[in-house]
């Protein structure tokens, strides 16, 4: 029925695919290397869809899985599989890159080839991280992953992507090594496997847990980002291309998510219990402090990226507070914010190329003259402030329900972002969609075309089909959400 | 032919989507012509089957609860959405479709020179279907997607003259209050969820009898009871939907909006919806004497505070809105004093007549080119009679003069007041009382001004007065018919008859209405004993005043406004709220988020920890030559391909 290859097919043919637009060449031939990379997106997406079909609810064992002896040596394993926390983040993976597809047909005009041919080759990276059950395979992706992204930010980014680009390194890199460390510690401790699953069962007192834990903490809570180690993604944000943007916001920040569900929490599950204080009051701040900020920021970008902040801190909340209901409003808000928070960066991008301006004062009046964009940009502004009947209801939903059971305080002070995300949100589409228009610039704007249509109305039916009916996307996490809080809560002591 | 009922359930708020829907995305299509006759289409298809289902749910006493599919579950719990059939949603259903219905109507007459037209016509059916969601729902968890789904199209009317900064700013500020409404609302949710792991309303009141010993520490040290909480942050959210005091403020900025919906968002409707939820949720609030307190006299502080500010106003349309305020403040005391029924017979009275003076007041304003100055009015009597004499009905009926509706209403709730004992009775007593006296002189005082004495408007807009075309006056009167006789035919069945059953439900120690339905001998003696009773009189007095200061001696109110000059300045400024929520928490959040972004982000966080930014650049500067070479980049996909295939290839063995 379905191929016994289906998880390597959605890794590698995104990248094979990037090989081949890279060799169309130079510029001479851009339209060619849109219209394959847009094949090649396409395709990579319609590999992912079996996945969906093909994947059983019912059980929390690994599936699609395959398994190579990589380097025996040391007994790295070519070992993939996925379970229903991955399954949603391969297909809003697969997904998002058709969308940055499109929304870099005519904008990018130099390099083309090698423009697509990083975000493809992203994608087979990023869906690898999260089907790797193999440390070290996880750990190449995850490196790997970055590489594109710098070459994405480093060249066609802003006028001081430079320094943000640095910044973005020196914080990640410095989470990485940690990382690296602590999964040689398991791998020397558990006896000679780097296979992830037989981390689950090593024996580790509080002291390696603890350990192990700011290990993972520091490469995870720099990706996701949790406040303080968030400065990076405002810059990063502001300097990347609108593409850059969208990868990142809508799948990169959910690696670092990620690692907590399938490291952190079943290896260390008396660290991560004795530790959900400090977690619970990261998110929090995050919450809290990062949506005060987004309130003042005068770049749209920069806007949007606190915003980000201030909604990852949902998941991590809803991670650390070990009910059924945070884990899956976590990771629903991880699927919605990767469509809400990748159409609003395309919203930037659609004025950016018009008006070559983030500053929001420059803006004004907008809805004037681009009434569909404005109706369109209004529906993904309700979804940031977490109206219910769309995506981003849900997720915030789930971890409020979720983090009353455990304190009504964590619960009350998660809501304020109910104020607070819709003061910053309904401001800043106040200041540039609505009031007279400002100046001969705004005057002269035109309505978006057919492809910025398409790409926006694709996000908007996501946003809505999953506000209004998310029981689907919830199904395909119960049971492994079940079987993780089970190992979180074993204890190895 | 069988009619299936739930198919008739389901089609009620469809109707009025599918009418939002095409209106919406076709509109542009189809023209104005067909964007109002498929919202008016939709929306009369409504009401026509929501009268059929109040008739089979009060004749036939056929209710309805059940799911129409589940929204999602998590940890076992499922998260319906589903419908609630019972006398009490039953009749919010008709009020609401009928003031939609006529509001839709009337629409277009007022809205038919304005280029956004068809997006009106959108909004509007969108938020009939909302409301029906809310009216209908059969858990607390579609209650506040209609809720939320309710103010979002709030926002959108207010701010529909998106060029308008004052609207624009209205828009925001009504989304902003609501939301700190919505925080209790969503925790009382998510302690109810805690506590009965289920939203059914039905599950949760089954099961609320058993849990009123239940406590939850709050702080340390400090324990509730579980139904207070949940009771108290259901009712904060219930405060900002249904504007009661500290959570008022958005009300009556919201008046920036036009003025159908005004009406139909803004006094009928919508800001009922905080009475309802409470009327809905009556059996946890009978569990919690402390919740009904506090209800009270919040309700009360609103009944009679707002009222003051009513006479001050010189816009038109504000001094019905500070009257909206005032009687959801009755309506939230008939709350407190487990009066349910009584709110909810003067949510249906006042529905009738608000709206009514609303669209009066709408029709004064087409007349008067836009004007809203009551000092610029003046004398329209002669010009627009129709609108007189509903105007004068409506007026009649919100200063309680027998027999027109909101007299046996607010006669009802000012009796079950004074027939309470529970805490704050005896001040929400005297509130409803003076209120009599504020609320009839603010009436007549609009009334008179509008309509009697000189007129003060321009010449040119003088010689253009003229009575409201057709569509707009044809509303007037089927609105007016109920604000005059829905007292009457209302007060037995609703009050003192079966009618609620028990979708409502009171303890035999709350239960005032049960003492007055003792006496009650029918309306004909109602009003024969309210025409001798301390109410009456003060609205007489009201009028009387209102007469004396506003026809007779017109130079009086100046006088007037002299002496009191430091009260008059109180109640000009609305006793500072807004100054006092702009300094605070306007100001205040972002003075704190330029503060936390300043300092704890640039200067600490990257200032201390990321180690001199200074330097990163200096850094980078090196980094940069080799990655703008372009060359890099070439390497880099050779790195990531090459480190696989090197350690397969080499490391193999």
């Amino acid at each position: 029925m379905y191929s016994a290859h289906a998880l390597s097919v959605a890794i590698w043919l995104p990248i094979i695919g990037g090989i081949a637009v890279l060799m169309t060449g130079g510029d001479s031939n851009a339209h060619w290397a849109r219209r394959l990379s847009l094949l090649f997106s396409l395709a990579a997406f319609a590999a992912t869809v079996p996945l969906y079909y093909g994947f059983d609810p019912h059980t929390a064992s690994m599936q699609f899985v395959e398994n190579h002896a990589w380097i025996p040596a040391f007994h790295i394993d070519y070992h993939i599989g996925i379970d229903g926390i991955s399954l949603p983040l391969v297909l809003l993976t697969s997904f998002t890159t058709v969308i940055v597809v499109v929304a870099g047909w005519e904008v990018i005009q130099t390099r083309v080839a090698q423009y697509m041919a990083a975000f493809l080759v992203m994608e087979g990276l990023m869906i690898g991280v999260f089907s790797s059950m193999d440390a070290i395979l996880f750990y190449v992706f995850w490196e790997a992953m970055l590489i594109p992204m710098f070459v994405i930010i480093g060249i066609w980014g802003g006028p001081n992507r430079v320094y943000a680009t640095v910044k973005f390194f020196l914080y990640t890199l410095l989470g990485s090594v940690l990382m690296l460390v602590a999964l040689l510690y398991l791998y020397f401790k558990g006896g000679s496997s780097f296979d992830i699953q037989s981390f689950y069962s090593i024996k580790l007192n509080m002291t390696e847990q603890v350990l192990i834990f700011f290990a993972f903490l520091l490469a995870f809570a720099v990706k996701v980002p949790m406040w303080p180690v968030h400065t990076w993604l405002p810059d990063a944000h502001v300097e990347a291309p609108t593409g850059g943007s969208v990868v990142l916001a809508a799948i990169m920040l959910k690696m670092g998510a990620y690692g907590f569900l399938r490291f952190t929490l079943p290896i260390l599950p008396d660290a991560s219990h004795a530790l959900a204080g400090l977690m619970v009051a990261l998110s929090l701040i995050a919450i809290v402090y990062i949506s005060l900020v987004a309130l003042v920021q005068e770049d749209m970008k920069k806007l949007i990226a606190y915003s980000s902040i201030a909604h990852m801190g949902f998941v991590t909340l809803g991670f650390f507070i070990f009910n059924a209901q945070g884990m899956e409003g976590g990771l629903v808000e991880m699927i919605s914010h990767g469509f809400v928070s990748g159409a609003l960066f395309l919203c930037v991008g659609v004025l950016y190329d018009r008006m070559h301006t983030r500053q929001i004062r420059d803006y004004g009046g907008v809805a004037a003259r681009m009434p569909v964009f404005a109706s369109l940009m209004m529906l993904f502004v309700m979804a940031n402030v977490g109206l219910p009947g769309t995506s981003g209801f849900v997720g915030e939903f789930l971890v409020i329900l979720g983090s009353f059971q455990v304190n009504g305080w964590y619960a009350a002070l998660a809501a304020t972002i109910l104020i607070t995300g819709a003061a910053y949100t309904l401001w800043l589409y106040k200041r540039v969609i609505f009031g007279n228009i400002v100046s001969n610039h705004v005057a002269a704007l035109r309505d978006i075309n057919v492809r910025e249509f398409s790409f926006l109305a694709l996000l908007a039916v996501a946003v809505l089909v999953m506000g209004l009916w998310p029981r689907p996307f919830l199904e395909v996490m119960h049971v492994s959400v079940n079987h993780l809080l089970v190992e979180a809560s074993a204890s190895k002591l | 032919m069988v009619v299936n009922m739930q198919d008739v359930y389901l089609a009620i708020p469809l109707s009025c989507l599918a009418g939002s829907a095409i209106a919406g995305l076709a509109g542009w299509k189809i023209g104005r012509m067909g964007a109002h006759t498929v919202a008016i289409l939709g929306v009369g298809v409504a009401f026509a089957l929501s009268l059929l289902v109040l008739r089979d749910v009060a004749i036939y006493g056929h209710d309805f609860n059940g799911s129409v599919y589940t929204w999602g579950v998590s940890g076992g719990i499922p998260m319906e959405v589903g419908f609630l059939i019972d006398p009490l949603s039953a009749l919010m259903m008709v009020v609401v479709t009928f003031v939609s219905l006529m509001v839709h109507v009337y629409t277009i007459g007022y809205m038919s020179d304005d280029p956004g037209y068809q997006r009106f016509f959108s909004y509007i059916s969108l938020f009939t279907f909302s409301m029906l969601m809310l009216v209908m729902a059969n858990n607390f968890l579609q209650l506040f997607f209609g809720w939320e789904a309710v103010g979002l199209v709030s926002y959108l009317l207010i701010g529909f003259w998106y060029t308008r900064e004052s609207a624009v700013t209205a828009s925001i500020k009504a989304f902003l209050v609501n939301r700190v409404g919505d925080v209790g609302f969503l925790l009382g949710i998510a302690a109810i969820y805690r506590y009965f792991g289920t939203f059914d309303f039905g599950g949760v009141f089954a099961i609320a009898p058993q849990m009123s010993a239940t406590t939850i520490q709050v702080l340390p040290g400090v324990q509730w009871s579980v139904i207070t909480l949940i009771c108290l942050l259901l009712f904060v959210g219930a405060m900002a939907k249904s504007a009661q005091v500290p959570l008022h403020v958005w009300l009556p900025d919201s008046m920036e909006g036009p003025t159908p919906i005004s009406a139909l968002i803004h006094a009928a409707t919508m800001v009922t919806a905080g009475i309802f939820m409470v009327a809905r949720a009556s059996p946890l609030f009978e569990l919690s004497d402390t919740a009904l307190s506090v209800v009270l006299v919040i309700g009360s502080i609103t009944a009679l505070f707002m009222a003051f500010l009513g006479v001050v106003q010189n816009d038109i349309k504000r001094v019905i809105a500070y009257s909206t305020l005032s009687q959801l403040g009755y309506m939230t005391v008939a709350l407190g004093v487990s009066a349910y029924s009584a709110a909810i017979f003067h949510l249906v009275t006042h529905a009738f007549f608000k709206a009514l003076l609303f669209l009066a007041a709408g029709s004064v304003i087409m007349a008067m080119h836009h004007e809203q100055d009551l000092r610029k009015m003046g004398g329209l009597r002669r010009y627009m009679p129709w609108t007189l004499a509903t105007a004068w009905v409506g007026s009649l009926a919100l200063a309680g003069f027998p027999p027109f509706s909101g007299f046996f209403s607010k006669d009802a709730i000012i009796e079950a007041v004074g027939n309470s004992h529970i805490p704050g009775a005896g001040f929400a007593y005297f509130a409803v009382m003076t209120g009599v006296f504020v609320t009839s002189l603010y009436t007549f005082r609009m009334l008179f001004l509008a309509f009697y004495g000189e007129p003060r408007m321009d010449p040119h807009t003088r010689k253009h007065l003229k009575e409201s075309p057709a569509v707009v006056v044809v509303p007037l009167v089927l609105l007016a018919i109920p604000a005059a006789v829905a007292g009457w035919f209302g007060l037995k069945p609703l009050l003192f008859g079966k009618f609620f059953g028990t979708s409502i439900e009171v303890l035999p120690q709350h239960d005032v209405i049960g003492e007055m339905a003792r006496q009650f001998a029918g309306s004909g003696p109602f009003i024969a004993h309210g025409l001798q009773s301390a109410p009456f009189l003060l609205a007489v007095l009201g009028f009387a005043t209102a007469w004396f200061a506003y026809i007779r001696y017109p130079h009086v109110p100046g006088v007037v406004k002299e002496k009191i000059g430091l009260l008059y300045t109180i109640l000009v400024h609305k006793y500072g709220f807004d100054e006092f929520y702009q300094t605070v928490f306007v100001s205040g959040a972002q003075s704190a988020g330029r503060m936390l972004w300043r300092i704890g982000d640039v200067k600490i966080i990257d200032g201390l920890m990321v180690n001199g930014t200074a330097r990163v650049i200096r850094w980078a500067s090196v980094v940069v030559r080799r990655i703008q070479s372009g060359y890099i980049y070439h390497y880099a996909f050779a790195m990531i391909i090459g480190l696989f295939l090197l350690m397969t290839f080499f490391l193999h063995r």
